[in-house]
């Protein structure tokens, strides 16, 4: 397959937008927005969480409609009412959250995404032999449950190429994927712009920006703050655009205090009980008083099983699985574990961590309501609940951790991401845990959050708690961490120097090279 | 022109307590409709529906007795529905109370003492519980859906008091006809003055209050609302899914198994076919109605309550159909579903594209 | 006609409302919409079905009234569930409370009434063929129709393009949507679908297995639909055979009555209630089954941003 572009000039615009404005409600998620796309060339859309970049993609792909503004597509002013007039003009998307649909196979997926004229018999032919032509090999005939995250991109990715598109829209591609896998990925994106096709690429990793994008729009609170040339910026200078202020630079002290294993897991096996889970498999670490241990890992590869495991939602037949503070305790759950002065911060803010539709105030009692060491000490489920005391933890919380709330009991749902997750981590360290586990602390949070929550981690630690980080973000890691582990599909690398590792060694590990064979033989053999 | 929602950022309070009214109205409205579609007055129908009942003090008298089950199963499934555990079948539970209740007065007729009353009140609760445990049990061990098996054992359990009823049970000396010996002194609910009203009312307003206690001071109340709202939030905290199924058949199936035992032993005094005239299934409207809180089910159930009753009237003063209670019940939960939405959305009228741009 | 025969027959018209109704509850949930209230879809069906054959003198006018009453019914589930994003489980049962309501207090005057009764199909020389005539050639018509929604749903599903927006809709409804596809009118249009069978079942029940209208007369047949469609894995062919299955325990039941083999009538009549728990425990028994064919969406709301 080739993409006929032949009038490939300098200066062949494909996109304008002018003056888009997007408003829900009373608040406007897009003000006047201005964006340029040319042919062959990458435009990178650059943001904070919350500036309006997602808006904006989605009008351009019809899944939204402006309140005003318009939309010039090669000279014509034009509306798109819905995502399947986006694709008949050559306009394609490659979602952060994949549209995709496990129960469905690879062919059925794509086919769902194509306009009518390019369904036919020979779709699955078709299918095979251009993903073998851009390097990104698919079984048509495979369910989307069996495959990685890598894998589902490629389906995505593979369905825009179909459609041999003018415009591809490609929101946090990399955020999924292994620096190789990245490395890849840049590689076609740099062979369809030689075949002029454009790009909009929307990343927050700004190293990556800088190496592969041609332009930048940056967004703030939904308007254009700068449109510039993003290999004439740093880094910081592209961040400052960002955040606006200059961004908070954390400190971190070397860990001179490593003292005693407060939490360890040992031949730690936990097998699903759903047929799409993960199954963890002999998985050993410890860590120590004073240090920052991360768990680097692409999404879905057992990190929310291993949370679950650690911290007792689910619990092991195996008492001397999980040790903390010297208690085995792996066959106890959460709140016997949190007795041991322990913390859990898992994932999912809302619906997981807190209840949106509860108070602050309540969602205090989440995870304080059985906790010895604890103000609010309460272990049996008809005594009373101390309304007072919750209050003031809350109070203390919020004014601790910089929680900004409508008022300070507002529903949890209610909070921005940020400061719900500000919340959540401040509602745990309250109670001073020798050992916290955290599941993607700062996922989808303003920088100013993010620079916070990771410097109360850093302080934590070198206090002399023990703290396990779960995270798939890269520059975090190396912020934080004193030794960095791997988990792919279930299995956990031993637990390295963070000084001593690369990029390219965790990406490595990321694709499995620590996984023992034998293992994943037992486990198919134990079905 | 579509309608369109758009969440509000916080539930509004105000709908909260705005919607069951609203509800209401639009029931009597579209009530006042369906009338004249008859060939009724409306007005006078409506009057006799839901104003007559209140004017009288042997209607205002049976408005409480029909109240006091429906308050007593509803306050149960106002907490089984917090947890998102869908207990619907509290009208089988209802038979089974009033099966093994029935026992002490069927075959321990001498046995004349408040203890055998208790006794009753205490083998109705568990009757109830049992039944209930079935659709607990296979939801916990094999993840089969509680409302199905729940609805199923209605059906078995209307059919196995028919059966006794007609054999066994049957009262030697009634001439053949379905139906138990006349329960008789201590094996009756005592009843205020020569009235109708009897002690079961206390008991489901102290259920409800008990229940409210529950619901808003302690932790247990708070484990059924987190695990309502947000399954793995309630896992986090540590509470128990399982046992939050079982907490809630037990306590669901123990009050409509006192409500059915109430019933036999209250105003009906003996056992026979048809105990119920759907309490169990009237009392998911009075739920909901009541905001699945305790303390709004005992106006819920009054309300109710004052639907049986006014379908009476309308069928002896108009000649209507007694079903125009059903379906005044049915519209009621219809019309509080819809107005719900409005709790957590606001709701416009969108006109079609086109001048957007 | 033998006695083999007979109850062949019975069998077939006892499983065909079941049929009728659980074949359109299984698009609605591979659409990703669980609706309780089949129940009451199928009553105001049966109720709506009998009076109009008695005033205009036409079963099959009250049939196609049936479909109509299945469908508004339906359609006030969809405007709660898909509009006003309601709960689904309540509102199905109010949809069940209101048309047991509705249906006694229409068909009130209509109790005792004998009734009209949709004719077999005849065909002359085949109808009347020996062991197959009936059995093949003389049903009445909406057996047939039955089992030709069966395989054309069966067929759509698997192998055309709107079934597989269907079971995508159902598997996610927030990819369907960013795709483009509009989810809360294929999932109007399912439950339309459904509210149109379950008519027919009532109609079934009222024009065909006995021809009047007996209040609740449905007697729990919406829900044992509901439970077969669990049991089928949302697959046609295993929920055409799970209806047969049930419309056999029902017959046994019947059977078993009529010979006085001194078996409480009570307990034969509860058979198809437990047996329906039963097949619901069995089935649950197959995990992985269950899980992979369950629509994930099954009973959430969706609200699109706009």
């Amino acid at each position: 397959m080739s993409i006929s572009n032949p009038s490939k000039s300098a200066t062949s615009v494909l996109l304008e937008v002018h003056a888009l404005t997007k408003k829900f409600g009373d608040f406007a998620a897009n003000k006047g927005v201005n964006l340029v796309l040319e042919a062959g060339k990458i435009h990178a859309l650059l943001g904070e969480n919350g500036a309006g970049k997602s808006t904006l993609v989605k009008m351009i792909y019809g899944a939204l409609q402006p309140t005003s503004g318009r939309i010039v597509w090669q000279g014509k002013e034009l509306h798109i009412d819905n995502p399947a007039a986006a694709r008949e003009l050559g306009i394609g998307m490659v979602f952060q959250h994949f549209s995709l649909f496990e129960a469905l196979t690879v062919a059925e997926n794509i086919s769902l995404a194509l306009p009518a004229q390019l369904r036919n018999k020979d779709l699955n032919h078709r299918i095979a032999s251009l993903s073998k032509d851009y390097g990104l090999p698919l079984n048509p005939d495979a369910l989307v449950a069996d495959l990685s995250v890598g894998e589902r991109q490629r389906i995505e990715i593979v369905r825009c190429l179909l459609q041999e598109p003018r415009l591809l829209i490609m929101d946090e591609p990399t955020a999924v994927l292994t620096p190789q896998e990245a490395e890849a990925l840049f590689a076609t994106l740099n062979r369809l712009t030689n075949e002029g096709c454009a790009v909009l690429y929307i990343s927050h990793r700004l190293e990556e920006v800088k190496q592969l994008c041609h332009d930048a729009t940056i967004l703030r609170h939904g308007e254009v703050v700068a449109q510039l040339d993003p290999q004439q910026e740093t880094a910081a200078t592209l961040a400052q655009h960002m955040v606006g202020t200059s961004v908070h630079q954390i400190s971190r002290q070397s860990a001179d205090n490593i003292g005693d294993v407060l939490l360890e897991l040992q031949n730690l096996n936990q097998y699903s009980d759903t047929p799409f889970g993960v199954d963890l498999l002999g998985i050993n670490l410890q860590v120590r008083s004073g240090e920052i241990v991360s768990i680097a890992g692409i999404a879905g590869n057992g990190q929310g099983e291993l949370f679950a495991a650690i911290s007792g939602e689910t619990v092991n037949a195996d008492r001397d699985a999980v040790t903390i503070q010297t208690m085995p305790c792996g066959q106890l759950g959460i709140n016997a574990r949190r007795q041991l002065q322990s913390a859990f911060v898992p994932e999912e803010r809302n619906g997981h961590a807190a209840v949106g539709e509860f108070s602050l105030t309540e969602n205090i009692l989440l995870s304080h309501h059985a906790v010895r060491d604890g103000e609010v000490a309460v272990q049996n489920g008809w005594s009373g609940i101390n309304r007072a005391e919750l209050a003031r933890i809350n109070q203390h919380v919020s004014d601790t951790y910089d929680v900004r709330s409508a008022s300070v009991d507002a529903e949890a749902g209610s909070l921005s991401g940020g400061n719900l997750q500000k919340f959540v981590v401040g509602r745990e360290l309250d109670r001073k845990p020798k050992v916290l586990v955290i599941n993607q602390p700062t996922w989808g949070v303003d920088a100013g959050a993010a620079a916070l929550i990771r410097q109360v981690l850093i302080d934590l630690s070198r206090q002399g708690s023990a703290i396990l980080v779960i995270s798939q973000d890269l520059d975090e890691i190396f912020e934080l961490s004193d030794r960095i582990a791997v988990i792919s599909r279930g299995q956990l690398s031993a637990a390295y120097g963070a000084s001593d590792m690369t990029r390219e060694e965790i990406g490595l590990l990321m694709s499995g090279a620590h996984e023992k064979a034998n293992l994943i033989q037992d486990q198919t053999g134990g079905i | 022109m579509q309608l369109i929602l758009e969440k509000r950022a916080q539930a509004s309070h105000f709908m909260h307590f705005a919607s069951p009214l609203l509800a209401i109205s639009l029931t009597v409205l579209l009530g006042g409709v369906i009338f004249s579609a008859m060939g009724q007055p409306p007005l006078t129908a409506l009057y006799i529906y839901f104003v007559d009942p209140l004017t009288s003090l042997w209607a205002i008298e049976e408005v409480l007795v029909k109240a006091a089950p429906l308050v007593l199963i509803g306050v149960g499934l106002s907490i089984t529905f917090r947890a998102n555990v869908w207990n619907i079948g509290a009208e089988g539970q209802l038979t089974a109370g009033a099966i093994l209740g029935a026992i002490i007065p069927i075959f321990f007729a001498q046995w004349q003492s408040p203890l055998a009353l208790i006794t009753m009140l205490a083998l109705g609760m568990l009757g109830g519980a049992m039944l209930a445990a079935i659709p607990a049990l296979l939801k916990t061990r094999f993840g089969v859906n509680e409302i199905l098996t729940s609805l199923m054992l209605v059906y078995v359990a209307q059919l196995l008091l028919d059966w006794i009823i007609r054999g066994p049970w049957k009262d030697p000396h009634g001439y053949n006809f379905p139906k138990s010996v006349a329960f008789d002194g201590w094996h009756l609910i005592p009843t205020y003055g020569d009235g109708r009203v009897h002690m079961g009312l206390i008991i489901a307003l102290l259920a409800a209050l008990i229940l409210y206690w529950l619901m808003t001071r302690t932790i247990k109340g708070f484990e059924v609302r987190v695990i309502g709202s947000a399954p793995r939030a309630g896992a986090f905290a540590g509470f128990s899914q399982t046992k939050m199924v079982w907490f809630c058949f037990l306590l669901s199936g123990a009050l409509a198994g006192l409500a059915g035992i109430i019933e036999v032993a209250g105003p009906i005094g003996q056992l026979q076919p048809h105990i119920s005239p759907n309490y169990g299934f009237t009392a998911i409207i009075v739920a909901f109605l009541g905001r699945l809180n305790p303390i709004g089910v005992i106006f819920a159930g009054l309300l109710l309550a004052i639907s049986y009753i006014g379908g009476e009237g309308v069928q002896i003063e108009l000649g209507i159909s007694d079903k125009t209670a059903q379906v005044f019940q049915g519209m009621l939960l219809f019309f509080i579903l819809m107005c719900d939405t409005l709790i957590h959305y606001r709701v416009r009228l969108l006109k079609p594209q086109g001048g957007a741009l | 006609m033998s006695a083999y025969e007979a109850i062949i027959l019975t069998v077939i018209t006892a499983s065909t409302p079941l049929l009728l109704a659980a074949i359109g509850e299984l698009v609605v949930e591979r659409s990703g919409v669980l609706n309780l209230g089949i129940e009451g879809m199928m009553v105001m069906g049966a109720v709506s079905g009998f009076a109009i054959a008695q005033v205009t003198g036409s079963a099959w006018l009250g049939v196609l009234m049936a479909m109509f009453a299945g469908i508004a019914m339906s359609l006030l589930f969809a405007f709660m569930t898909q509009t006003l994003v309601a709960n689904q489980v309540a509102t199905g049962l109010s949809i069940t409370l209101l048309g047991l309501g509705l249906s006694g207090l229409i068909g009130s005057s209509f109790v005792g009434m004998p009734g009209l009764k949709l004719g077999y199909l005849n065909i002359p020389g085949l109808s009347d063929l020996p062991v197959v005539g009936k059995l093949v050639f003389g049903q009445d018509p909406l057996v047939y129709i039955s089992i030709a929604l069966t395989i054309g749903v069966a067929y759509v599903l698997k192998r055309t393009r709107i079934g597989l927006i269907i079971r995508a809709v159902g598997q996610n409804h927030d990819s369907a949507h960013a795709l483009g596809y509009p989810v809360i009118k294929v999932r109007y249009a399912c439950i339309a679908f459904g509210g149109m069978t379950s008519g027919l079942a009532g109609a079934y029940l009222s024009l065909v297995y006995t021809p009047q209208w007996i209040e609740n007369m449905t007697a729990g047949r919406g829900w044992i639909a509901l439970a077969l469609v669990v049991f089928s894995t949302w697959l046609p062919g295993r929920l055409a055979a799970g209806a047969y299955l049930f419309g056999g325990v029902w017959i046994l039941g019947l059977y078993a009555q009529g010979m006085g083999l001194g078996i409480p009538s009570q307990l034969l009549s509860s058979l198809p209630y437990v047996a329906t728990i039963l097949a619901l425990i069995v089935i649950s028994t197959n995990r992985r089954l269950s899980v992979i064919n369950t629509p994930a969406s099954l009973g959430q709301g969706f609200v699109p941003d706009r």
